[in-house]
């Protein structure tokens, strides 16, 4: 579980956080919901020790690791795997090198045909066992996320951070890298991180989600509970989506909305 | 001012505490050096030749005074190019094409949040960018002012040959005239002195650039400006030090 305790964050006399307290549960996909600018990028940054908040703390499973020892802070950070938001693959090495990477500089004792064995196991695990040999830059977005993906997996980490998974995906793309981290957090029991703006993704795999406004968080729950909540900040950004709008007016006007996927939404 | 030189220092600095391992940085540097070393091998030649070949030129269009021996043009190449030419203008070509290359490789590795992926992993990326960069400058440039040295003395030989100024005889006669061996050793100080200005400065500014690709292109352009002022300076410092 990662304990996120009062953290505040100014950019010179702007604040971006404004004390958020939250956590991260343990096995399970947590997302971060909120609009564009609202400090989620800043507030993941300060999780993963990228910034350093100006009051609070973070504490990994009972670890505290702002402002602690920097031996204890290497031993966290070697624990974390992170996917950013433009994969952030190294442009200089092959897809194979990529995912080599990380076992290379952390785990110095694995040997060569150890290394090559668990990266060919974290390639196959994203779909991509045949694309070791391209560049970055002959891959398309979908596969670029694949590949951090990979990345981020492979020294074996506990805890899994993603930026914006699905920027720049078409929705179908989108749906399989969401369910692709999805099987991973579960199958691994990684506390997955997953920040977004992007309501599908709260509701395919939002098992605890934390709400952010203007730098304060607003609310906290599950998928489940989401449609419920009573701030209006939420209810805005949910019923934001010219879908759900047209949805609603369908629904308004006594009509029904027919799709392959699920039952059909009912107009009363 | 004052502020941007001490985050220089402390940049620098940074790249020493909290060391990768000893096998990797090599492994990087010799990297480093011979992606240095190949890709401007080229432009360097080119350069030192024809500043040798002009120089020749220009001495005996200057030296009419019938009294001086022809070979003085020879000496003159020499005592010019290894002093100060070949050093200094391979050094600014270096700036230009190993400075811009530095920074804008560490802007691009900013912006595209490389350099955050390897902090994230808990690497130190100034040790593992930056010190196998200074590193294979500093072993590369004065190979290559080894090599503008004598490549310009070869371009004076050509020039001054071909064109009649000097016969190739009272040339040779000319380079071997009074020679200081500490001259050489002058020069490579110079060229060591001037890889780390060239090769920290640069990646000093592509490593902090903020922002998009616009200012990765401008953060090589400043790397390149900075660089070449640095060696100006240092250039005067050494001379009037050293000398
Ligand atoms: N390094 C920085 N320096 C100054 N301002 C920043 C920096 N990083 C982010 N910000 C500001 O913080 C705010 C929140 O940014 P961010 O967390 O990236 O938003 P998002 O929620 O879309 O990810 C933005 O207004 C941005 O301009
Ligand atoms: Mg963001």
């Amino acid at each position: 579980m990662i304990e996120v305790h009062n953290v505040h964050k100014n950019f010179g006399d702007t604040p971006i956080l404004r004390g958020i307290t939250c956590t991260f549960e343990t096995g399970k996909c947590n997302l971060v919901l909120g609009g564009s600018g609202t400090g989620k990028s800043v507030l993941l940054k300060c999780i993963v020790g990228l910034l350093k908040p100006d009051i609070g703390s973070i504490t990994f499973d009972g670890t505290i690791f702002t402002n602690n020892k920097i031996e204890i802070r290497q031993e966290i950070r070697k624990q974390i795997g992170m996917l950013f938001q433009a994969s952030a693959l190294f442009d200089s090495m092959n897809v194979f090198e990529n995912v080599e990477f990380p076992l290379q500089m952390l785990t110095p004792d694995m040997s060569k045909e150890e290394r090559r064995d668990r990266v060919e196991f974290c390639l196959k695990r994203v779909g991509l066992e045949n694309a070791g040999l391209k560049m970055p830059s002959e891959l398309s977005g979908g596969m670029k996320k694949r590949v951090g993906i990979a990345r981020a997996i492979a020294p074996n980490c506990t805890y899994l951070f993603c930026d914006e998974p699905n920027s720049g995906l078409d929705p179908l793309t989108s749906i399989k890298i969401d369910e692709l981290i999805y099987e991973i957090t579960h199958e691994y029991g990684i506390t997955t991180v997953i920040i977004t703006h992007d309501m599908n993704s709260v509701v395919e795999i939002g098992d605890h989600i934390v709400f952010l406004h203007k730098g304060l968080k607003l609310w906290d729950g599950t998928k489940d509970e989401i449609l419920n909540a009573q701030v209006p900040e939420l209810k805005d950004f949910i019923f934001s989506s010219s879908l759900v709008r047209a949805a609603k007016k369908v629904e308004q006007e006594g009509g029904t909305i027919e799709t392959s996927v699920g039952e059909p939404i009912q107009g009363e | 001012m004052v502020k941007v030189f001490g985050q220089y220092l402390l940049f620098l600095q940074s790249m020493l505490v909290r060391k990768e391992r000893v096998r990797v940085l090599w492994n990087r540097t010799l990297d480093e050096a011979v992606s240095i070393g190949i890709d401007s091998v080229f432009i360097v030649s080119i350069v030192a030749a024809f500043i040798g070949a002009v120089t020749c030129v220009q001495i005996a269009y200057n030296l009419t005074n019938p009294l001086i021996p022809k070979a003085t043009i020879g000496f003159m190449v020499r005592e010019m190019t290894i002093l100060e030419l070949a050093p200094t203008i391979t050094s600014i070509v270096l700036a230009g094409k190993v400075g811009s290359s530095i920074a804008g490789g560490l802007g691009t590795m900013r912006i595209t949040e490389q350099i955050d992926a390897l902090e994230v992993m808990g690497i130190n990326s100034t040790s593992y960018l930056v010190f196998p960069r200074i590193l294979g400058a500093i072993i590369t440039f004065p190979l290559l002012v080894i090599l503008a040295m004598v490549l310009s003395i070869l371009g004076g030989y050509l020039a001054g040959t071909l064109s009649g100024a000097l016969s190739a005889q009272e040339y040779i006669e000319g380079i071997r005239d009074a020679f200081i061996p500490y001259n050489i050793t002058f020069a490579l100080i110079k060229s060591v002195v001037f890889a780390f200005l060239v090769s920290s400065i640069s990646a000093y500014r592509g490593f902090f650039t903020e922002g998009g690709a616009l200012e990765v292109g401008a953060s090589s352009t400043t790397a390149v400006t900075h660089s070449i002022i640095a060696i100006l300076v240092g250039d005067f410092v050494l001379a009037y030090t050293l000398l």
